[in-house]
């Protein structure tokens, strides 16, 4: 019993982590069909931002901040420089733009940071807490409740403001939203912004646990593309689930089946989702008025 | 175009010509420069071990060129980063080969770039000295390739005498499944029975996995494990290391020479207090009793490499010295620098006193250390310390 314990705090832990990037990669494929993979990229900037301006000699609080600006700057300039400039080009050419853009910020990241892991201390103790023989560390709680805290915060901008109305007209119908007056362009880069800064928030909270360097956001970004996915493209609620979901299965493959095999369930997930349900867990099957 | 134009055009080309031909007819300077080669892992999951490769080189070739270079000739140190992929070490390998035309390389920071590269240098006829930790890359033996750290072999030979000693005899393998650690896991399976050491169970992670507390649950519920060996290099033995004192596992816990660099601690954090393994003297150069003959290189060594850089030193760095010493030794003796004839010199190396220990070699060993090179070392309030050993 302990054992599935342990491995389900494990699941949760790395679940937590693959929610957040989810969230990411659905906020901004619901402003403009993009689905973008330099969202690894921003957990990674968020990480190594903080870690770097540390060693300057920044405060850490204040170190976080700065490095969370930064990321939304990068976030929107991604938007501006490379998605709007390709203008009404279809989806699968922007999904290119942004896997080429995420190549570039990592070298960017390469020669300005450095090849090494670092890592950042822990908002709570290092202590681990015990429940049931198995151990839990009060960061993985903290990603935990942070993945939850944004979830409803993005949930509450969404529904309750002008400005995720509009964000939810542009999802809906582009042209429709600009015939009422939104300015679309506006809307998307702010989206962009709002996901580079989630994807930073959620860098600096895992980094205690899972180390950064300039290369971490390639696999984060595919797993969390396929958490995203799992829950259903789309739906932000189905980015945490999945995120959680897809965390539970990696630790539970990698304690009862076998440790080699764990990067391996991500890539399972995927397949077995496009091929059996699309839409995932809680995606809505498009209707298309022909 | 009128005749102005015409003449004009002829007495450019003419000048042009006239140029080409001086040029030449002057002699090439002298002192040509000497192409040696590096593929190391600077960046990647082994960035601790490449990064401290390539600021040893930089130092020391600029401090051999500076002294005058070799049999009067200049060294020309080309180095390319593998991040840690086997495949790009490959082309990096060929391309020094063919395009750089290097008549020696000291490289291969992993074993699995080592074991990509060999093929290629054993090809061209060029001596190769890794820096990787394998057993294998030297057994069986192979014309053309050496090697300065200790075998994985030797660590888990080092690891199980230190385990007797303490009087435990089962144990517990937790392997990262990159090739060190693999091979490295191999061994210890295959000496554990001369040794009396029972492997209890085996478990595996990768590299780059960020959460290894599920496999090191299953070793802490398997029955009768009295100690745990992790073998292994880079960011997975830290993280190892955070996950085992979070789990609170109260067995004695053993890391391979994989992990011999302060920023192993630096990661690891206060976790790493307890932590043992088989390590150079190097780590411990200030600490080592003034008659060992390896003080005065260790020291030295250290030294220059923290003032140069700044960042406390690691074997890794230490055993890229090693190997531009033989070679710049090897090369002296020979007198030129034929690859065949500097393999030779390579070969009979004696008595080199290097930051790995006595190296001596012969036909049938490529590696020329004793288990004597290995010290066993336990991490004290985040500083290496020596265990002692009463003879080993």
């Amino acid at each position: 019993m302990a054992e599935f314990l342990q491995f389900l705090f494990s699941g949760l832990t790395v679940g937590a982590i693959y929610a957040l990037v989810a969230i990411g990669f659905t906020l901004i494929y619901n402003a403009s069909d993009v689905v973008n993979f330099a969202q690894g990229e921003f957990v990674m900037l968020g990480g190594m931002t903080t870690v770097f301006l540390g060693y300057v000699g920044v405060p850490l609080p204040l170190a976080t901040i700065v490095a969370i600006l930064a990321t939304t700057a990068v976030g929107f300039a991604l938007y501006r420089l490379a998605i709007a400039t390709a203008r009404e080009a279809d989806a699968v050419t922007l999904i290119i733009i942004t896997i080429g853009a995420s190549i570039f910020i990592r070298g960017v990241a390469e020669i300005v940071f450095d090849k090494r892991f670092h890592s950042l201390p822990p908002l709570l103790s290092n202590d681990p807490i015990r429940v049931g023989g198995a151990a839990i560390l009060p960061q993985s709680l903290v990603v935990l409740a942070g993945a939850l805290i944004i979830l409803l915060l993005l949930w509450a901008f969404i529904e309750r403001t002008m400005f995720g109305k509009a964000v939810i007209a542009t999802s809906a119908n582009r042209i429709a939203a600009r015939l009422v007056g939104i300015d679309t362009q506006i809307i998307v880069g702010a989206c962009f912004a709002l996901a580079a800064a989630i994807g930073a928030i959620a860098g600096i909270l895992v980094t205690p646990i899972t180390l950064t360097s300039y290369n971490v956001g390639t696999l984060l970004a595919l797993k969390g593309f396929a958490a995203a996915m799992l829950g259903g493209i789309g739906s932000a609620t189905g980015a945490v689930v999945g995120g959680i979901l897809l965390g539970l299965l990696e630790a539970l493959a990698a304690g009862y089946v076998s440790a080699s095999y764990k990067d391996a369930v991500a890539f399972v997930v995927i397949l077995t989702v496009l091929f059996a349900m699309p839409h995932g867990l809680f995606g809505k099957t498009k209707v298309e008025r022909v | 175009m009128n005749k102005a134009d015409r003449m004009m055009r002829i007495h450019t080309a003419a000048a042009a010509f006239g140029v080409c031909i001086a040029a030449a007819l002057i002699p090439a300077p002298a002192s040509a420069q000497v192409k040696i080669g590096a593929v190391l892992s600077a960046s990647g999951p082994a960035s601790f071990l490449g990064d401290p490769e390539k600021k040893t080189f930089d130092i020391y070739v600029a401090d051999i060129n500076a002294k005058g270079g070799i049999n009067g000739q200049k060294l020309q140190m080309i180095v390319y980063d593998d991040g840690g992929d086997a495949n790009a070490a490959r082309t990096f390998a060929t391309r020094l080969i063919e395009e750089d035309k290097v008549v020696a390389m000291i490289g291969g920071t992993t074993t699995g770039s080592t074991m990509a590269m060999i093929p290629a240098f054993e090809d061209a006829q060029t001596p190769f000295i890794s820096l990787a930790g394998a057993i294998e890359i030297i057994q069986p033996v192979r014309k053309w390739v050496f090697k300065t750290p200790h075998t994985d072999r030797m660590a888990c030979e080092k690891i199980f005498a230190d385990l007797k000693r303490r009087n435990l005899t089962t144990v517990a393998l937790i392997s990262g499944t990159d090739a060190f650690g693999h091979s490295m896991r191999d061994q210890c399976v295959a000496v554990a029975p001369h040794a009396g050491i029972t492997i209890a169970t085996v478990e595996n992670y990768g590299p780059t996995d960020s959460d290894i507390t599920p496999q090191l649950t299953k070793i802490k519920t398997a029955p009768g494990v009295q100690a745990v060996i992790n073998t292994g290099f880079g960011q997975g033995p830290a993280i190892v290391t955070r996950n085992y004192r979070q789990l609170d596992i109260k067995y004695p816990l053993y890391q391979s020479h994989g992990v011999a660099s302060k920023q192993f601690i630096d990661l690891a954090g206060a976790a790493a207090d307890g932590v043992r393994l088989p390590a150079a003297a190097l780590l411990v150069a200030d600490k080592l009793p003034d008659n060992d003959p390896q003080k005065p290189i260790v020291v030295a060594y250290k030294k220059t490499f923290e003032a140069r850089t700044g960042q406390p030193v690691s074997t890794f760095g230490g055993h890229a010295y090693d190997g531009l010493m033989i070679f710049a030794q090897a090369a002296q003796r020979a007198g030129n620098f034929n690859p065949a004839k500097v393999r030779d010199e390579i070969e009979g190396t004696k008595g080199y006193i290097g930051t790995g220990g006595l190296v001596n070699m012969s036909p049938t060993d490529h590696l020329g250390l004793d288990l004597s090179a290995f010290r066993m070392l336990e991490i004290k309030n985040g500083d290496w310390a020596l265990v002692p050993e009463s003879g080993s």
